[in-house]
């Protein structure tokens, strides 16, 4: 009954995305179908391609009810339909060897290592950072607007300057799309760990000082523990962030393999289901990696006793 | 004189530099406290009970006049760990057990583990704790969780023990029950006590000296000294003597608020 409630309205949201998706198949293929079908003798009004084009792919459409069918099974689609993706999807993850190049396991894992190691790159230095804002007045005026400042540049300007420069002093491959991946995931970190660790309140703060602790044991003891909350929800930003950062990585230098890979080939050879085949894998790459954070999360936390108080 | 006091006030003066001009907390304070005292500070909000409390530890530092903890500044008693000090919220950590609630100032302080251990089921028995331990503090009422910040504040075993209005934020009835097991608790320790509060009759029943305050500025307007006797059964709160004391509370305070409308 329980599972039944929260599945309820997951269902209902998935079933009008794609009510919505497939509905859209029709008006945004309408006038492709429309030449193709022109081109197989069958009638379709208005009957010149340049009075088509005149159109609107809603009136279009309208016009034509009798080729709707053949809008789903376009082989390069404007908007491929949902079971062309699924299709794809199950064809390159499933069918496929997972070692060959042909497999969307294969280039998810390129993406997905980079993606971890920018995270790990990314999660240390917004720790060290936050650390060193409330510890450090000096950082704590001076590295926050710049942490601030990094956020507000188009990492869409800045990957391909990333991509160059290290390839041009000789670091290629994983790196240099881990350091885009880093440099988008460190933030929300270090926004996160900053208000963790100062969110014990002064009678805490005091409570220590009457035990004369020294500052090594105010941060084991009360402000890194308290942070872990506002760790994990950065956690959570920063990993997406990430994934999006190592996909980013990759489109400028036109790299050979992984999610951004895929999308600029599908982009490039005029093959739309391989871009979404590959948006897709990458959204569920990410709701993986969330979900997993989200379980940890919650062990830590109860493990921590804090579940049950949040609860 | 037949023994030095433990804590020692003498023209004590404290001004707080705000945004809206310089505020008086504390005036001209002179106070002795001997040992084994239970010293209780009435008086309204902004009388200066807590800020000189939190003087006494060490927390905040006077502008003049001098003070004496233990013969050492207050700092210097700080970090001799001359007082445990209770806050107006039990401030547990909700990460940790009660257990380990309590060993926090042990394992800071450098206690060894089976010292801790001993140490914890010994100040958990003297609240009333046993078997609680192991529990998370959202696990405890209010009142327990109190009762468990006060263990923590006997883990260590200071003499003097600071509670700043411990029992504020609790019903009448968990208080009464508290105030008891407090009095138990000093007759069983032999601790000197220094206690801030709102209310008269908790002052009354719990103290041997009770420090009335006035506020702006924040001074010491009565000093009593309770005749009760040591041992003291929750009836005694009907009895003439005890009225009496309450009743010279009372004109203390009453006093100190002319003195504020004038």
């Amino acid at each position: 009954m329980n599972a039944l409630r929260t599945l309820f309205p997951v269902v209902t949201v998935i079933a009008v995305i794609l009510g919505i998706w497939i509905a859209a198949v029709v008006p945004m293929n309408i006038h492709l179908t429309a030449d193709q079908a022109a081109r197989q003798d069958i009638a379709v009004t208005p009957d010149t391609p340049a009075e088509r084009k005149e159109l609107s792919g809603l009136s279009l459409a309208l016009q034509n009810t009798g080729i709707w069918g053949m809008t789903y099974t376009l082989e390069r689609p404007r908007l491929p339909s949902p079971h062309q993706v699924g299709a794809e999807l199950w064809d390159t993850v499933v069918m496929k060897n997972p070692t060959s190049r042909r497999s969307l396991v294969y280039h998810a894992w390129v993406t997905l290592s980079a993606t971890l190691l920018g995270f790990a790159i990314g999660t240390t230095l917004g720790i060290l950072l936050a650390v060193g804002i409330v510890y450090n007045r000096t950082m704590d005026k001076s590295v926050m607007p710049w942490a601030i400042t990094s956020q507000t540049i188009p990492i869409l300007a800045l990957a391909p300057m990333v991509i160059v420069m290290m390839g041009s002093i000789g670091i290629q491959g994983l790196l240099p799309k881990s350091i885009i991946s880093a440099y988008l995931s460190f933030f929300p970190v270090v926004v996160g760990m900053v208000k963790g660790l100062r969110s014990p309140d002064g009678m805490q703060l005091d409570l220590l000082r009457t035990y004369n602790a020294n500052a090594g044991q105010g941060f084991w003891k009360l402000r890194l523990p308290a942070s872990m909350p506002y760790l994990f929800a950065s956690l959570k930003i920063g990993i997406s962030a990430a994934l999006v950062g190592a996909i980013v990585g990759e489109l400028p230098t036109g790299a050979r393999a992984g999610f951004g890979a895929r999308m600029l080939v599908g982009d490039q050879y005029g093959q739309p289901i391989v871009t979404w085949a590959a948006l897709f894998g990458a959204a569920i790459t990410a709701a993986l990696l969330v979900a997993i954070l989200s379980l940890i999360e919650r062990r830590t936390l109860r493990r921590m006793g804090m579940a049950g108080a949040a609860a | 004189m037949t023994q030095d006091p433990v804590i020692s006030a003498r023209a004590l003066d404290l001004t707080f530099q705000t945004n809206d001009g310089p505020v008086h907390a504390l005036r001209d304070v002179n106070l002795d406290i001997q040992k084994g005292d239970f010293v209780s500070f009435i008086g309204p909000s902004g009388c200066g009970k807590t800020t000189f409390l939190r003087c006494i530890a060490g927390l905040e530092t006077p502008t003049a006049g001098q003070i004496t903890v233990n013969g050492m500044s207050p700092d210097e008693a700080r970090r001799a760990r001359a007082y445990g000090y209770v806050f107006q919220a039990a401030g547990l950590y909700p990460w940790r057990t009660i257990g380990g609630n309590i060993r926090l100032p042990l394992e800071i302080m450098g206690f060894s583990k089976a010292e801790q251990r001993d140490r914890v089921a010994r100040v958990l028995d003297l609240v009333e704790l046993s078997g609680f331990d192991k529990k998370f503090p959202w696990q405890l009422s209010g009142g327990m969780q109190q009762r468990a910040s006060i263990a923590r504040a006997l883990a260590f075993d200071a003499d003097i023990l600071l509670m700043d209005e411990p029992f504020g934020a609790l019903d009448e009835i968990v208080r009464d029950h508290l105030n008891e097991q407090l009095l138990a608790l000093w007759g069983r320790t032999e601790k000197t006590i220094g206690f801030v509060t709102h209310s008269i009759p908790e002052a009354v029943y719990l103290s041997t000296k009770i420090v009335v305050m006035s506020p702006r500025p924040g001074r010491i307007s009565d000093v009593i000294e309770s005749p009760l006797p040591r041992e003291r059964p929750l009836d005694i709160r009907d009895s003439p003597e005890f009225i009496e004391i309450a009743h010279r509370v009372r004109d203390g305070l009453r006093a100190g608020h002319q003195d504020d409308a004038a």
